[in-house]
């Protein structure tokens, strides 16, 4: 029975090879080159050289034009859009706040304001809708879903109740074609300025501040957060009047875009939003994120909305598409991590001493 | 020493032992304080403040305009809350586990025009027929959803945001402009939703006989009550040998059967079906079962609450219209139940997590 | 808060490198641009050649309409007919109001000669429409007229007025010349319902044949189903002494007929407005509804095609006086303010209701 023990001695076990303790993270080029940002770039470059091949006079500045035109509402949401859901939380309310903001335009327009403070007041409006907000989730603790779809029914129940069913036009002709210029011959529209501008600002807070990178932490855990130095309570609050007054500009842009302030005015939008945030690498449960990553989500949605119409395929295909995308996307990374894993769990099992000792005989 | 179970018990009461651990062991309380802990717990019941709210209004607007409850008014405002009552069944389901089905409302809309499409290819199959076949095509939704979110480990927002798409996609593309009107089928399946059965409209019945039999599945079984489990800590679901995988999945599942069938009424109340069935009503049955009392957190919260918010809900668009209010007050109030529930919810759980640390600091 | 330092430095390059990449592709999408920048100066006036070789779009309100879908069906026959080289039917699948917006600039870089369109909204397409224009496009209107200004025709199924006489005659007949009514429209903006309810308002009042007949009051339906179907419940709730709706939709009128036909007030409050025959068929039968009227829908798209042509090779230009050739249907003027009108409306009962198929 002892014989084991006193017969052969132990092989000692291969120590040339390390094994780290958990899958290894990429470094240096692949990093960057094969980061989930940089996939949705190929992917989106990829998409407009195929269109521009495929779909007859896709390649053309006035595509570039109508394209971000359409695209700007979804763009600005994002934006902010993105910081809140890193932190873990949501904000459902975008497009109502937004419609509110529409309708309150309209309404003082038509009652004889001066345009300039038509426009402060409606802005004003989303930053109090985005406090609101803030208050309710950051101060008194609710949850951010729930909060927001009832704050979701409320925006957009007030925007019913002060504009009704009318809907206001002639806003002063000078800002809306103003809103729908173009930067000379290139196609883009001036008002991407703004927008760039606005990205640019989100982007370097979230990448490279120190309050960015503690909402990193704030969305893997408070006490994370709190280490770090991030107030968590008052961050909260403040992204979410980011998101409320970016809502406001977004609200701002739809109506004078299409000369029309409306009650319905953006209904819908917060989904496209996070399906295009959710499409470019943030996770839902926080923590992961970039806003390139974002951008070229939205760009990429856009592109193809636009694509298909200009094809005239139907709507339908697109929203089969989008919906499939977003579950690719969220699908793809758990199996590929599946696959990781059962990779790594085959290199240890070959490593560990019992591989070595696999071949002799039992005792 | 007896040990007070930490756990909240579905209804959000808390548990007797919390509060009978200061007695001996074997002695029996008081008639006086068992009384007045019914009241208590009463109180204290996550329904209470959907029911309260229920009932004032109702009885304000009665007050208004009587014709609200008459005999056509009672009829019209239960027949309203049927289908919203099922889908806000199989929601709260899914909320108590910590999930959420966005998709309900392109799930809806296609078994709706499934049973339209149903009825004009076998004009003669049998009622109960269309009904197993709807269900069954629910099933099948529900169960792409169910996969998806157990086996890709992927939060349920997500995934159904995705399936909300591919399933108003595949409605459209199905459907195209076709629709299907209340002659395309049998006038017997058309009557079903006016016939009454001792003056209560029989699809209602079906509404509350679904409503009790999960309510009982919910309180009365072990997996029932291992989904309030999940909910409230998956990680010590797991510990504790819940199949976590298997619960969510056939949580799902039955949404979607709850779906298929409200389809199926929808077709039989309504009088067309084709595309744009059920367009936008997911957000309508999420809030139906948050004003309920259902915890969008999980692990709390009953089927009866929720299907008490889905009544609630459908009857003030009928009260305001009774009432003669601007209709478009009707979403704003919505919204602020919506938070009204949310905080009394919060409070609520404030005051329980106090008490439980209290006593519990007594039984040190 | 101390200054966090991120050690490896990676991190901070990652994130350089691709916002880099991300402004590298906007500049590619931009160079796409300029590259096909010849493109610009083609337009529609380019494909706008012999009359062969003309295309033509429409843009319904909503797709997926069982109304929509007959007019569509004539104006294809008609295109055809007319001699348009292409024909296509874009649409949002919502009815919304800046939803047609990306339709219109995809037809307008397409090239596409002649847009007929239902506008959700008058006012929300008319930038779209007026750089579909500049691009040498023609804009007819049927259906739901925009602002005429953004438009150069618009084709109407029949004079807005005769439609809503007709509408007040019929529950005038059907209530016995006294008593409340009121209408269950579709949604609040909506040109021509508006249009209609205007002319009804005034007949009521001025016509004193009708001064025993009270409009009380005037819900939405929106064009949903469910909805127009709550809004019909609320009607009899709020006014229990209501005697006649009139719904000049076809969506609203076939709801509210089949909320009256399972209700008590089968047969004691009356219904009429524009319906479908095939829709309203079974209300007819069984007699909640006795009378009501629309117009043959697949004429509109019909003569809206040949418009179209019309103004595509220059026939017309869409000033008063105007006339044109409307194939099978013959002459048609074009009247004050761009109006076509495509001919009188019909009126379908228990006799005629079996010898229409729409």
């Amino acid at each position: 029975m002892s014989d084991t023990l006193t017969t052969a001695p132990a092989p000692t076990p291969d120590t040339s090879k390390t094994i780290a303790a958990v899958p290894k993270g990429r470094t240096g080029a692949a990093r960057i080159l094969l980061g989930r940002d940089a996939i949705m770039i190929y992917v989106l470059v990829a998409f407009v050289i195929y269109a521009s091949i495929a779909i007859p006079r896709f390649a053309s500045p006035v595509t570039v034009g109508f394209l971000l035109l359409d695209v700007i509402p979804v763009l600005l949401i994002a934006l902010p859009m993105t910081l809140v859901i890193i932190t873990g939380e949501i904000d459902l309310s975008v497009a109502s706040i937004a419609g509110l903001t529409s309708a309150l335009m309209g309404v003082l327009w038509a009652a004889g304001w001066d345009i300039g403070l038509v426009l402060l007041v409606s802005l004003l409006a989303g930053v109090l809708a985005g406090a609101f907000n803030g208050f309710l989730v950051a101060v008194v603790g609710l949850p951010s879903l729930a909060v927001t779809i009832g704050t979701l029914a409320l925006f957009r129940g007030l925007a019913l109740v002060v504009i009704g069913d009318n809907a206001v036009a002639n806003f002063p002709p000078e800002l809306t074609s103003f809103v729908t210029s173009k930067i000379g011959s290139t196609g883009i529209p001036t008002v991407m300025i703004g927008v760039v501008i606005l990205a640019l600002f989100f982007g370097v807070l979230l990448h490279m501040t120190p309050f960015g990178r503690g909402l990193y932490a704030l969305g893997f855990s408070r006490e994370a957060a709190t280490f770090v130095g991030i107030t968590v309570n008052r961050a909260k609050f403040w992204l979410y009047v980011g998101t409320g007054s970016v809502s406001a500009l977004a609200g701002i842009y739809w109506t004078l875009r299409y000369s029309s302030a409306r009650s319905d005015n953006a209904s819908g939008l917060e989904l496209t939003v996070i399906a295009a945030v959710l499409l470019g690498g943030v996770s839902i449960f926080g923590g992961k994120g970039s806003i390139p990553g974002v951008i070229a989500g939205v760009l990429l949605i856009g592109t193809i909305n636009y694509a298909l119409r200009l094809g005239r395929i139907s709507d339908v295909v697109l929203i089969i598409v989008t919906g499939s995308l977003l579950i690719a996307s969220v699908v793809a990374p758990s199996v590929f991590d599946a696959l990781k894993r059962w990779q790594h769990d085959r290199r240890v099992r070959r490593s560990l001493p019992q591989a070595a000792l696999g071949n002799q005989p039992t005792p | 020493m007896t040990q007070t179970p930490a756990t909240q018990n579905p209804t959000g009461t808390t548990t007797a032992g919390a509060t009978a651990s200061s007695q001996k062991p074997g002695q029996r309380p008081s008639n006086n304080r068992t009384v007045g802990r019914s009241v208590a717990s009463f109180m204290k019941l996550r329904e209470l403040p959907v029911t309260a709210a229920l009932i004032v209004l109702v009885v304000v607007t009665y007050a208004a305009n009587p014709l609200f409850l008459s005999p056509q008014g009672i009829k019209d405002l239960l027949l309203n809350a049927t289908i919203i009552i099922i889908l806000a069944v199989g929601q709260a389901l899914v909320i108590i586990t910590r999930n959420v089905d966005l998709s309900v409302g392109s799930m809806l809309g296609l078994v709706a025009f499934g049973t339209g499409t149903l009825f004009q290819v076998m004009p003669d199959i049998p009622i109960i027929g269309a009904f197993a076949v709807g269900m069954l095509f629910g099933a099948v939704l529900g169960a792409v959803n169910g996969l998806l979110v157990t086996v890709a480990k992927v939060p349920a927002l997500v995934i159904t945001l995705g399936t909300l798409y591919i399933y108003r996609g595949l409605n459209n593309a199905w459907a195209g402009g076709t629709q299907y009107f209340a002659d395309d089928r049998p006038a017997a399946f058309g009557s079903l939703s006016v016939d009454t059965v001792l003056g209560f409209p029989l699809i209602t019945l079906i509404a509350i006989l679904v409503v009790i039999a999960v309510a009982l599945y919910m309180v009365g079984t072990r997996p029932g009550r291992d989904l309030y489990a999940i909910g409230s800590d998956p990680d010590a679901a797991r510990l504790f040998g819940i199949p976590i995988g298997r619960r969510v999945f056939l949580v799902f599942l039955a949404n979607g059967v709850l779906a298929g069938l409200a389809g199926v009424l929808y077709a039989s109340r309504f009088n067309s079906v084709g595309a744009n069935t059920g367009l936008g009503m997911e957000l309508d049955v999420v809030a139906a079962a948050v004003v309920g009392g259902v915890a969008i957190f999980g692990g709390s919260g009953t089927v009866v609450g929720a299907a008490i918010g889905a009544v609630l809900l459908t009857t003030i668009t009928s009260a305001l219209t009774a009432l003669r209010v601007d209709k478009f007050w009707q979403q704003a109030i919505v919204g602020v139940l919506i938070l009204a529930a949310i905080i009394i919810d919060r409070l609520a759980s404030i005051r329980t997590a106090r008490k439980l640390r209290v006593s519990e600091a007594r039984d040190v | 808060m101390k200054l966090i330092r991120n050690h490896t430095g990676k991190g901070k390059t990652s994130r350089r490198v691709a916002s880099f990449a991300a402004i590298a592709t906007s500049v590619a999408l931009i160079a796409t641009g300029c590259a096909g920048g010849g493109d610009t100066g083609d337009g529609g006036g380019g494909e706008a050649g012999a009359g062969g070789d003309m295309s033509i779009t429409f843009i319904p309100k909503q797709l997926n309409n069982p109304y929509t879908d007959v007019v569509l069906g004539g104006g294809e026959e008609g295109a055809k007919e007319a001699g348009f080289a292409a024909t296509e039917v874009v649409g949002p699948l919502e009815a919304s109001a800046s939803s047609q917006v990306s339709f219109i600039n995809a037809e307008t870089q397409a090239g596409t000669n002649v847009i007929v369109i239902a506008a959700n909204d008058p006012d929300a397409v008319g930038p779209a429409l007026e750089e579909a224009r500049a691009a040498g496009a023609k804009i007819v209107a049927f259906d739901s007229d925009t602002n005429p200004k953004y438009r150069d025709v618009f084709i109407s199924q029949v004079v807005a007025k005769d439609v809503a006489l007709i509408q007040v005659q019929l529950i005038a007949e059907q209530i016995g010349g006294a008593g409340e009514i009121a209408i269950l429209s579709a949604t609040a903006n909506a040109t021509n319902q508006n249009e209609w309810i205007k002319f009804m308002e005034e007949e009521l009042t001025s016509n004193p044949e009708y001064a025993d007949i009270k409009l009380v009051a005037k819900v939405y339906g929106d064009d949903d189903d469910t909805k127009s179907f709550q809004e019909a419940q609320g009607l009899m709730q709020a006014y229990p002494n209501l005697k006649g709706i009139i719904s000049p939709t076809t969506v609203g009128i076939a709801a509210a007929a089949r909320y009256l036909s399972t209700s008590e007030y089968k047969g004691t409050v009356a219904l009429t407005g524009l319906g479908l025959p095939n829709e309203m068929r079974p209300f007819v039968k069984d007699g909640t509804v006795t009378e009501f009227a629309l117009w043959d829908p697949a004429q509109l798209g019909y003569v809206a095609a040949f418009a179209g042509m019309a103004l595509a090779d220059g026939s017309i230009t869409g000033e008063e006086g105007d006339t044109f050739e409307a194939g099978e249907l013959g002459e048609r003027e074009v009247g004050e303010n761009g109006i076509v009108i495509v001919g009188p409306p019909t009126q379908f009962n228990a006799d005629n209701i079996d010898d229409y198929d729409f």
